[in-house]
């Protein structure tokens, strides 16, 4: 059984109490420790600049040109934050019962409870880096609600938010760099972990311009390396986001936890063409006054003005007559493919609902319209060349977060003692589903205000022994890498990296996407295993390895969604009940919600890898819910 | 399509002509080079290096000159959200990477930009480390001072300014940076120090001077205004002529 370290006690106590426990690393020793941050997101970037502050030397790794790409920027509604500053009745206990509750109740309590606290210092921290987020006249900060919250917690800069904080954490790397506290190494890949006797120790990378293969010795390693959301080929996430750095760490041993807890987002533009390449997200506020429907009758193809009001169906308000159009993320994903799949959905493609904003028109004016959405409405026009004022807008879920990811415990550390994961890339905080606004919050959470403390704990209670890049397990490491490279450009096949990636994609989003079955999860694995297979014989790889080879990088990466995704298809078969983002369709209500079974699936699934011939080794974390009690969400 | 092919760093490149028969409306222009990458790999030839992350105008990491203008025709919009919409069946495209010799080419369409991280770094930051920031409602702001801040702050660091600048001036991009602090209390201790510093790291990279011509404000995907540039004039005049060595006798006593 998996410890979590989860302190005891109060909840209240239980980080106040940890802090003062946690050994101290003497200032004047801080300098004497190597750190390696891989990702320079929300999460790496604040954990690297923080820890370069407190004065350890620290190395920090992006594969972007430069760390102020990292795909936190693309975040756009806001983050939440404890603050009580509408006086609506919010609180730390309200935001931690809203997360568990929200997450469906497959979270830890302890870690909840401590993002919930740090929320508040992470929005101070923010303004005093010179964060312009939304303001009032009186000049004070201005909130909204978001994803259904019934309180106004939501922090946001336009529809900019997590560019602005990541720019915020990058102007804080920036400092260290300039400081010579934090040595940045942008376009630079890790892939791979060292392990010597048992404590991570560093890392190998390619320098992505060159094709330098390079050992980095630390004291521990730290990974903020994001999500796997483009396992499925078309996600919401930036293309080069990928799983490469957990999935390896996952190889040398780090357990894997949850990989099935994917989330997909209603309100994205459907896809256009098999050449299409991602999937945008169209904000979910959207669905504050747009309507969303679909003809009533299968394979009715007449254009959406020309379908009477009796001949639509307005599903969502129909089916939950108290939520309607705002219901949850994942209940509003599972009801348009269930749209589609009766044959009823829109566009050429008949993969899409309408969005319709014409009563909201009627009733407010274009004008109102206008001032609320209009960045939307242009950025959906200039993709998809319709008018969103005259035609009802076209939408369809994409994936767009992983809520699973390396399991961590209490201290954010891996299975494997020196190596820890932070924000998108651990399974920490959300359970099976995140609600809005809360992945930028615990980016900033673990990288400002955790990390920086349990590091110090773990670096002071071990002996850390000197090692060299000439010990034989960074050799041993170095050297496989270079064989996977060398194997890599050797196989000379005839079918692109990407027309592997979109299969691999479309086989994940068919098995493992909206709603799973059994039968399904068992094909998907099979059908994975053979692309994997046909993969190593056949992909094409033109150019060296010495060079800017962009095909070789991705090459990597696909083969490590490959093996991902099998994993998801494994973990989502074990979990026979359905929760939160992940929908198996043998477990549901009569009126088919998602149906939770507590009694034998409250835990956390944590998989060990046991190498390519073996299946993975399940280990459990069981759940306790000390506070907020597990009860069905409701709806309707 | 006319696409600008160079090995690397120190090769030849030239343009090199393509067909792109698949081509269609909806695809943006960086779909139609993934398109043209995957003809070249079939074939055996090499594919176009060129960046791109985020696909939807935020990364800044995607930008290409397309007919001799950056980003394309269209105002405010990014490579990755070009519509090939915008051209008709038949149309010849030249794609040539940013120029400016502070932006050497790495390889084809990819240029280093690693010139404005040093820029950042020279002061485009508030010297606060994490831990010691008063309530953030300690200090209100008035709407209008964020809301311009905001204006500049949505700087995505893609270098169109610079491509667009017929002398490779960075002016633009380290302006929004010193008008975004500079707005704000937030930035106000360092405001002459940020400028001084910021601006000279800009002359050392190579980076030209701006002579008010203007096409960095047309070229800008996020329509950062020229105001951007009179502001960190002044700043920088300011300080110049304020700022004298102080008095370096150590911090605190005892």
């Amino acid at each position: 059984m998996l410890d979590s370290k989860s302190p005891t006690g109060p909840i209240e106590t239980r980080w106040e109490r940890s802090k003062f426990e946690y050994k101290l690393v003497n200032p004047a020793n801080k300098r004497k420790y190597e750190l390696i941050v891989v990702g320079s997101g929300l999460a790496g970037g604040s954990a690297a600049a923080t820890l370069g502050e407190l004065g350890y030397n620290v190395k920090c790794f992006c594969f972007q040109d430069s760390p102020r790409r990292a795909h936190s920027i693309a975040a756009q509604g806001g983050i939440n934050a404890a603050k009580n500053y509408q006086n609506d009745g919010d609180s730390i206990y309200r935001l931690f019962y809203d997360t568990v509750k929200g997450g469906d109740f497959r979270a830890r309590e302890s870690n909840v409870y401590r993002l919930a606290q740090n929320s508040v210092s992470i929005i101070d921290q923010c303004v005093a880096q010179g964060v312009p987020f939304a303001r009032e006249y009186g000049g004070l900060l201005s909130n909204r609600s978001f994803g259904g919250a019934q309180v106004s917690r939501t922090f946001y800069a336009r529809g900019q938010t997590g560019q602005q904080l990541l720019l915020g954490a990058y102007s804080a790397l920036s400092r260290q760099i300039a400081g010579g506290k934090v040595k940045m190494f942008p376009r630079t890949e890790m892939l791979d972990l060292i392990v010597i006797d048992g404590k991570a120790r560093g890392i190998v990378t390619r320098n992505l311009v060159s094709g330098e293969l390079d050992v980095h010795i630390a004291d521990a390693v730290i990974l903020g390396t994001g999500g796997y959301g483009n396992v499925y080929y078309l996600s919401t996430n930036a293309k080069g986001s990928n799983c490469t750095a957990i999935w390896r760490a996952h190889k040398r041993g780090a357990l894997f936890a949850n990989p099935c807890f994917t989330q997909i987002h209603p309100t994205c533009i459907p896809v256009s063409g098999d050449y299409q390449s991602k999937l945008t997200l169209m904000s979910e506020s959207l669905r504050n006054d747009g309507r969303i429907w679909v003809p009533k009758e299968i394979g009715d193809k007449r254009s959406p003005e020309q379908i009477p009001e009796s001949d639509r169906d307005y599903y969502l308000e129909r089916r939950y007559p108290s939520f309607g159009n705002l219901v949850p993320r994942d209940v509003a994903s599972r009801n348009a493919k269930t749209a589609c799949d009766e044959g009823r959905g829109v566009g050429e493609t008949g993969l899409g609902v309408f969005l319709d904003f014409s009563d909201a028109i009627r009733r407010m004016g274009e004008h109102t319209i206008r001032e609320r959405y209009g960045n939307l409405f242009d950025m959906y026009q200039s993709i998809t060349g319709d008018n969103p004022y005259k035609v009802p807008m076209r939408i369809y879920p994409a994936i767009h977060y992983t809520m699973g990811g390396l399991w961590v415990d209490y201290n954010l550390q891996t299975t494997i003692p020196g190596l820890f994961a932070i924000g998108e890339a651990n399974f920490s905080d959300h359970g099976a589903n995140r609600l809005g606004a809360s992945a930028l919050m615990q980016g900033l959470s673990d990288g400002y205000f955790v990390i920086p403390y349990t590091i110090g704990n773990y670096l002071a209670s071990n002996k850390i022994e000197k090692v060299s890049a000439d010990a034989s397990e960074a050799k041993q490491a170095l050297d496989e890498v270079t064989s996977q490279t060398k194997k890599l450009l050797g196989i000379r096949g005839k079918r692109t990296v990407d027309s592997f990636h979109r299969e691999l994609g479309k086989i994940i989003w068919d098995e493992c996407g909206m709603s799973r079955n059994a039968a399904g999860l068992n094909k998907g694995i099979a059908h994975v295993q053979a692309l994997a297979a046909e993969f190593w014989q056949n992909v094409a790889i033109l150019g060296e390895g010495n060079e800017l080879n962009q095909s070789l990088e991705k090459a990597g990466r696909v083969a490590d969604f490959c093996e991902l995704g099998e994993l998801m298809c494994r973990d989502a078969l074990d979990r026979a009940e359905s929760c939160g983002g992940h929908f198996r369709e043998e477990h549901q209500t009569e009126d088919g919600e998602a149906l939770r079974d507590d009694e034998h699936y409250q835990y956390a699934a944590a998989w060990g890898y046991k190498g390519k011939a073996s299946a993975p080794v399940l280990h459990k974390e069981p759940l306790a819910f000390d506070y907020v009690k597990p009860s069905q969400r409701s709806y309707k | 399509m006319h696409i600008w092919r160079q090995k690397g760093p120190q090769s030849e490149g030239k343009m090199v002509r393509y067909e792109l028969p698949n081509a269609n409306p909806e695809m943006s222009m960086l779909e139609a080079l993934d398109v043209l990458n995957e003809q070249l790999i079939e074939k055996g030839e090499e594919p176009v290096a060129f960046e791109h992350d985020c696909r939807e105008g935020i990364c800044g990491s995607c930008g290409m000159m397309v007919n001799g203008v950056p980003h394309g025709p269209v105002r405010a919009t990014t490579t990755c959200q070009l519509s090939m919409r915008h051209f008709k069946d038949g149309d010849e495209l030249f794609v040539e990477p940013w120029r400016a010799s502070a932006f050497p080419v790495i390889k084809d369409l990819v240029v280093d930009r690693s010139a404005f991280d040093r820029i950042i770094q020279a002061g485009g930051y508030v010297s606060v480390s994490t831990g010691s920031a008063p309530d953030g409602n300690a200090i209100p702001i008035a709407k209008e001072d964020a809301d311009r801040a905001m204006d500049a702050a949505t700087c995505i660091g893609c270098g169109a300014c610079v491509a667009a600048c017929p002398n490779a001036a960075a002016a633009l991009f380290t302006g929004a940076k010193i008008s975004h602090l500079g707005l704000l209390p937030q930035g106000q201790p360092e405001r002459a120090r940020r400028a001084l510093n910021m601006v000279a790291v800009m002359d050392e990279e190579g980076f030209g001077s701006c002579t008010n011509i203007g096409e960095c404000e047309a070229a800008c995907p996020k329509e950062i205004s020229l105001e951007v540039i009179a502001r960190t004039n002044r700043d920088f005049l300011k300080a110049a002529w304020a700022e004298r060595p102080v008095s370096d006798k150590g911090a605190g006593a005892g």
